[in-house]
């Protein structure tokens, strides 16, 4: 997973699942068309029609792959659809100082980057698109890298498990129905003395 | 070779482990996943894609709250994607052999009330659900956490969850707490504290002598709202109350089985000498009734206090979330926050729906009447509570003070099920969750207790329970 693109901001800290999608648009049985419904409450008027001066509304965001945000992003409800709508909105990872552990791991599971960086960083990023909004920045999950011209040379940390599923694809469902014989064992030692819930 | 000293958080743990590979987080197995509309109809779908059988579809529970309607269970679901997605739950349940308390199943209920309320959550536990607020059962020493939909595929698959092991954080409450504040008023002080990302990658275990004072309800109240500080989970040792209030409930072992539970169940303290990861002492005398005033849980204060003024906060992201905050809710810095007009209240929720809530609300209203400004919304969180409290009288006094009384859902405390706010307007509400557009969209929402919200109500203001005449 190595791309290079422009950095959409939407600057706030504690951005929550319930602004990245609203909770009426939850009603659906399927993950489609979550993408147009992202961040629908800061990004249409009350007749529909999108905000000309919201960022996701214009083409450079629309061609970007990095949303940078401020701290705690995705705190709120566990709902995967915002990952779902981040996702087919057309972001593969988000930077911020810190993220909320569900929002965390359902990113992770739908190849979204949930990429955290320093107070520093954070600062010398929103310098530098001060100076220069097309600012160009490159992500690389093998060596963990996120860089920029002209920017300091940062590692991101990640899960070592995280960084083996996002990279080999891996599908972690699959990858844990392998575990049969394990989970039977535990079943069988756990079940011969604690009733079940039905029956 | 006695072994090291380990925390209640510890203990849980460890007894789920079904595996543990180098470079993989542990497998660990889940005695209970209770499963509702909103979250669980793309897992579903994975499943069947796979070809794969729900695992343990008796350890398994479906219900219907978060797009069901609360009006008269004799009319359909009007709303008819709200209604696909019912039917879906229901169709699965029963494709995959699932128990499931339906639409018109009189112990309906929202998931977090009808868990305990059936016995099915018991101490030691390890639950989830795709749900944020799954810590809820964590009252009852059980380790609850929400999951996102993979998850939920995951568990319905496998009957296990991959999982990192948290950090552990003792929140203590010691004290008494002074008449007018409640459990809502605890964690909403907790939340003011330590922040909405306070407890990030954390489970709680509340301790101290105020938690032991508190009823299971109360406990369930506080567990509830950990997510609100950033934990995954939170949890309370078990004791005689947990056990008073789970036996005979109709899930919970019976006979002999019981008593083999309790002697397990009461295994489960943390060890003497066991330590955590972090850990705040909240003192319970000194604690107010508390309101929220911005857009997050974590943007409380006392109900006395006035509004915090942006210009005194030196961050610079901070600063701005707060003035955001306060245009969004339409308060100006250093204002009292009594005294601001509203127009709707809300009582239900996973938070605050159970019996001694609505006693709570009924002891405020009982004689009097709500302002006529004010639209007042009372939703139990189950058809059993509803049953209950209609045989107690409540629905009676609800409605001779000029209230709403409805039938059981998560109702207003998300809005996806036709009650809502219209843009512009003022609730008080002991929901958890205050985030812009929550309750509706441009809907400005103040978290509290049922006791500020009846009192609200009848004054047309946000209003001091303490103050009423
Ligand atoms: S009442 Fe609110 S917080 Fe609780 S489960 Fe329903 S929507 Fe979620």
């Amino acid at each position: 997973m190595k791309f290079e693109s422009t950095v959409t901001q939407i600057q706030a800290d504690n951005i929550d699942t319930d602004q990245i999608i609203p909770a009426r648009f939850l009603k659906t049985i399927s993950k489609d068309g979550l993408g147009d419904q992202l961040f629908f409450d800061w990004r249409y008027n009350a007749d529909g029609s999108p905000k000309a001066d919201f960022i996701l509304n214009t083409e450079k965001a629309k061609a970007s792959k990095v949303l940078f945000a401020g701290d705690n992003f995705g705190c709120g409800s566990s709902r995967e659809h915002a990952p779902w709508a981040l996702t087919q909105y057309g972001f593969q990872a988000v930077v911020s100082t810190s993220f909320a552990d569900i929002f965390k791991q359902n990113s992770l599971k739908n190849r979204l980057l949930p990429l955290v960086v320093s107070k520093e960083v954070h600062q010398q990023l929103r310098e530098a698109l001060e100076a220069n909004p097309d600012l160009q920045v490159s992500v690389d999950v093998e060596p963990q890298t996120f860089t920029w011209p002209g920017g300091p040379a940062v590692t991101f940390t990640i899960d070592a498990f995280a960084k083996h599923c996002l990279l080999a694809g891996v599908d972690e469902i699959g990858y844990v129905l392998q575990h049969e014989a394990d989970i039977a064992a535990y079943e069988a030692k756990r079940f011969s003395t604690l009733n079940t819930l039905v029956g | 070779m006695p072994s090291k000293p380990r925390t209640i958080i510890e203990k849980v743990w460890d007894n789920h482990i079904v595996a543990e590979r180098e470079g993989a987080p542990s497998l660990l197995f889940i005695d209970l996943h209770l499963v509702h509309e909103v979250t669980s109809p793309q897992a579903f779908s994975g499943l069947r894609q796979r070809g794969v059988k729900v695992r343990r579809p008796d350890l398994t529970f479906c219900t219907v709250d978060h797009s069901t309607p609360t009006t008269p269970r004799s009319l359909p679901i009007v709303d008819p994607i709200a209604a696909t997605q019912v039917a879906q739950l229901e169709k699965n349940a029963q494709e995959f052999g699932i128990p499931y308390f339906g639409f018109q199943n009189r112990d309906q209920g929202i998931v977090h009330v009808i868990g305990p309320e059936n016995g099915l959550t018991q101490p030691g536990m390890t639950v989830v659900c795709g749900d944020s607020h799954t810590a809820t059962h964590g009252a009852f020493g059980a380790l609850a956490f929400g999951i996102g939909t993979s998850e939920v595929e995951m568990v319905l698959a496998a009957q296990t969850l991959l999982q990192k092991k948290s950090k552990s954080y003792e929140v203590r409450v010691e004290g008494t707490l002074k008449p007018g504040v409640t459990a809502k008023d605890i964690i909403l002080a907790l939340c003011a504290k330590i922040g909405i990302g306070g407890g990030t990658g954390c489970v709680f275990e509340y301790t101290g002598s105020a938690i032991r004072a508190l009823s299971m309800e109360e406990r369930m109240t506080v567990c509830n709202m950990s997510i609100e500080a950033g934990a995954r989970a939170g949890l309370v040792a078990p004791d005689e109350k947990t056990f008073e209030y789970l036996k005979g409930r109709r899930f919970a072992p019976k006979g002999e089985k019981w008593d083999e539970a309790v002697a397990k169940w009461k295994e489960l303290v943390t060890d003497e000498g066991a330590t955590y990861d972090h850990s705040i002492t909240i003192d319970a005398d000194s604690l107010e009734p508390m309101i929220t005033f911005g857009t997050n849980p974590g943007m409380g204060m006392a109900i006395s206090a006035n509004v915090p003024d942006p210009a005194n906060v030196t961050d610079s992201l901070e600063r701005e979330s707060l003035r955001k905050a306060l245009v969004y809710m339409g308060l100006e810095a250093g204002q009292p926050i009594a005294g601001q007009k509203i127009d709707v209240v809300f009582v239900g929720s996973c938070t605050n729906s159970r019996m001694s809530d609505l006693r709570a609300a009924a002891g405020v209203l009982k004689g009097r009447k709500v302002s006529p400004s004010v639209r007042t919304m009372i939703v139990p969180g189950s058809q059993e509570i509803k049953r209950q409290a209609e045989a107690e009288g409540l629905d009676q006094i609800f409605k001779d003070a000029g209230a709403e009384w409805r039938e059981a859902g998560c109702s207003m405390c998300i809005a996806m099920n036709g009650d809502q706010l219209t843009p512009g307007q003022y609730s008080v509400s002991t929901s958890n969750r205050n985030f812009e557009g929550r309750q509706g969209k441009g809907g400005r929402t103040f978290l509290a207790s049922p006791q500020t919200a009846a009192a609200s109500a009848i004054m047309g203001v946000v209003t001091d329970v303490r103050t009423l005449a």
